[in-house]
């Protein structure tokens, strides 16, 4: 048997959450002197908890570890029961550049980043001149990966030409985005690759101070990046060269506020104040944080400075498509049969993606949900549509941080989009007027539509609602709020009509629209169904009265015979309609 | 008491600092409450109404008294999806309380959260910071009956 020199196991929060801890627990415990670590996530999210042994060989790669004893066992003695090999029709479409180290390293460990190659990037750029680093950068053609997809050597390029002592750089790490975990992956796994980007960018841009805005909601990523800060500054790796002072780096918590991720929003947020965007110009670059010239980008923007800088701008350009260049992590869930994080060339299909990535059937998709509740929904017959920034936008989606959320067959459209700007209009800070009522409006609407109380002019309503708020929105979060229940529209709107005209929700979601009933002939008498209902709505003959159920599908889901179904509202008992 | 508040000195007196002296008052006492409001106001040297104005812009302050296990439930995308909604209905008919509600024993608190972070293993719930994933109703009861032991 090959020698272990050690064993990994995937802690960042979605592995601990599969129970990770008490399989390093468990591998501590009969490891001996082998060294068990805890590393971040390597993306494959449905094989957590994951492990990987490393040997005089290579590495074995272990999945949906138990945390027990005898599965220790066999992890040491190498068996070949559980192991996990990376598809290849996956491994072939992905491009690992940024994501290369993460869950393959120790988060927190330097010298283990500086023997993988870390912070030699920051070398190379100490070895140009700062003007150089920023044309490297716009020769890449790095676009911003938090959903603007500004360019990102423009963006520095504005804040190296201003001529003052004091400039702010700050990460935006607060990933509101519902659906988008790449960040967060990122942080916990790798956080000195992240501040090794915004090392080289202080030195790029002449920043002196350096913020990170992250959300509070990730203590995980907050714990890894505040140990980074520390070793590197016990290292003196913020003292940039020609400096006399050491770069001032901070995190602050964010407070929950989705708006905040918008540029201007942040930098109020920054300052103590409501998180509330404000017109533009000026724009950060020219006056900022406490009036400071402030240039922001996204955590994965900065993750591809360090291999951007090692493989120099033009490799770079060579990745992606003609507009959108480099690598794009999207972060995958919903209805398939892979969810986690890949990395793929901008430029990949959706189709790519969604079945041969993230391994859903084809057939069993019903559209894709990119860029959260700021984005659109792409249906099944366009995922032909090749990824990039600008394909996107005409499909009237966009590429938004790049959460994909994949939404089955059995999924209601309307509701999808009623969720979404349930969202939005909580989260509409309240400024501009077109944005605070008319995501309302938009709502009242939707949430109407899903009761059955919906008429054919609301979705002319809606579709005459939605670009006006577009227009009329300071920020990012009101331009976009229409896009989920517009392309939702443009798409499915068969499924609306059904629910204005007919009154019934095709996919049996909407709960009023719906009637549960019990199939007297698969029944066992078991009163499992009867014990589950928290309405007291199935009576001692089996009989489940839709006046009193809640839709909660409890018996549905303890039924051991399959017996209960959803059917359209009208062909179920309601006591009622007698 | 305002004195009651003596640690806010940790994070100083610049106005920036207001947002990091009401997260630190509600990892302290787990809330918000009108004396801490007070207390912020005169230690910022703001008016109450503007440190009022700040605490209910964000979602993550808390003015009324949280349980012991705080559950979190997650409604992001895929959580929705997959069925954030029953869950919700699920706890509500094994706890009785709804989202942001507390129950009469100051034991469990509901709360909706925006997103978790951890959408692969949709639909979670989190209990004082611990993430719990790929939800059903059966590992659901088993959960809150493992806390309603502990208690």
């Amino acid at each position: 048997m090959a020698q272990i020199k050690r064993i990994k196991v995937g802690v960042a929060s979605c592995g601990v959450a599969a129970g990770a801890e008490a399989v390093m627990e468990a591998l501590k415990r009969n490891a001996g002197d082998v060294p068990v670590v805890g590393v971040g996530c390597i993306g494959h999210c449905y094989a957590e908890p994951m492990v990987e042994v490393e040997t005089e060989n290579g590495s074995v790669l272990y999945s949906s570890v138990k945390g027990d004893d005898a599965s220790a066992q066999k992890i040491l003695s190498l068996s070949e029961e559980g192991r996990f090999v990376i598809p290849e029709i996956r491994s072939s479409k992905e491009a690992l550049y940024v994501t290369k180290l993460a869950g393959r390293i120790e988060p927190c460990n330097l010298e283990e980043y500086k023997a993988n190659g870390g912070f030699s990037a920051l070398k190379k750029a100490f070895s140009m001149k700062p003007g150089e680093v920023v044309d490297m950068v716009k020769v890449s053609g790095l676009r911003g990966r938090g959903g603007g997809g500004f360019p990102t050597g423009m963006k520095w390029s504005f804040l190296a030409a201003k001529q003052v002592p004091e400039k702010v750089l700050i990460m935006n790490a607060d990933e509101g985005d519902p659906g988008a975990f790449m960040d967060r992956s990122m942080m916990e796994s790798v956080p000195f690759q992240v501040l090794e980007g915004m090392l080289i960018g202080a030195y790029a841009t002449g920043a002196t101070k350096l913020f990170i805005y992250c959300r509070a909601e990730y203590p995980m990523a907050i714990k890894h990046l505040k140990i980074a800060i520390a070793k590197i500054q016990e290292a003196g790796l913020d003292r940039l060269p020609g400096r006399e002072n050491p770069l001032e780096i901070k995190i602050k918590e964010g407070a929950g506020a989705f708006v905040c991720g918008e540029e201007t929003a942040m930098i109020a947020s920054l300052e103590g104040k409501r998180g509330t965007p404000r017109f533009r110009p000026p724009f950060p670059t020219d006056s900022g944080w406490n009036s400071l010239p402030t240039a922001i980008n996204n955590v994965e923007t900065f993750a591809n400075i360090a291999p951007l800088i090692n493989m120099g701008g033009e490799a770079f350009a060579a990745i992606g498509s003609e507009k959108s260049k480099g690598t794009k992590i999207f972060a995958l869930a919903g209805d398939l049969k892979y969810p986690g994080l890949t990395e793929v060339p901008m430029g990949v299909t959706l189709a790519e993606i969604v079945y041969d990535i993230g391994g859903a059937e084809r057939g069993s998709v019903k559209a894709v949900q990119t860029g959260g509740p700021s984005g659109g929904c792409i249906p099944a017959e366009k995922f032909d549509v090749k990824v990039d920034y600008d394909s996107l936008k005409e499909l009237g989606a966009i590429m938004g941080s790049g959460g994909l959320i994949v939404i089955g067959k059995n999924r209601c459209m309307v509701e999808t989009a009623r969720y979404f700007l349930s969202f939005t209009h909580r989260e509409s800070c309240g400024k501009c007027t077109f944005c605070r009522v008319g995501t309302m409006r938009m709502y009242e609407t939707l949430e109407r539509i899903c009761a059955g109380e919906g008429c054919e002019e609301d979705i002319a309503f809606l579709e005459n609602l939605g670009p006006k708020i577009r227009k009329g929105a300071l920020c990012g979060l009101g331009q976009t709020a229409p896009n989920p229940a517009l392309s939702t529209i443009r798409y499915f709107r068969n499924e609306y009509e059904a629910h204005v005209k007919e009154k019934i929700c095709p996919s049996l979601v909407c709960p009023t629209l719906v009637d549960l009933t019990l199939d007297q002939s698969k029944c066992v008498k078991c009163k499992l169904c009867i014990r589950s209902c928290p309405a007291g709505a199935i009576s001692d003959g089996f009989v489940i009265d839709n006046a009193k159920c809640l839709k909660c599908n409890s018996c549905l889901e303890v039924c051991p015979k399959k017996a209960i179904k959803r059917v359209p509202r009208g062909q179920g008992f309601n006591s009622n309609n007698k | 008491m305002l004195s009651d508040y003596f640690y806010l000195e940790e994070v100083g007196h610049e106005k920036g600092d207001l947002i990091k002296g009401l997260q630190l008052i509600q990892q302290k006492e787990g809330y918000v409450s009108d004396d801490a409001v007070k207390a912020v106001a005169a230690n910022f040297n703001m008016a109450e109404a503007e440190v009022e104005g700040v605490l209910t812009f964000y979602a993550q302050f808390k003015r009324v008294k949280p349980g012991r296990f705080q559950i979190s439930s997650c409604d992001g995308t895929a959580c929705h999806i997959k069925g954030t909604p029953l869950i919700q209905q699920w706890i509500q008919a094994e706890l009785g309380i709804k989202s942001g509600e507390t129950d009469k024993e100051g034991r469990f608190s509901l709360e909706t959260v925006a997103c978790l972070g951890c959408c692969s293993l949709a639909p979670v719930m989190a209990i004082n910071g611990r993430v719990y994933g790929k939800l059903d109703r059966k590992g659901l009861v088993k959960i809150l009956n493992e806390y309603k032991k502990m208690d």
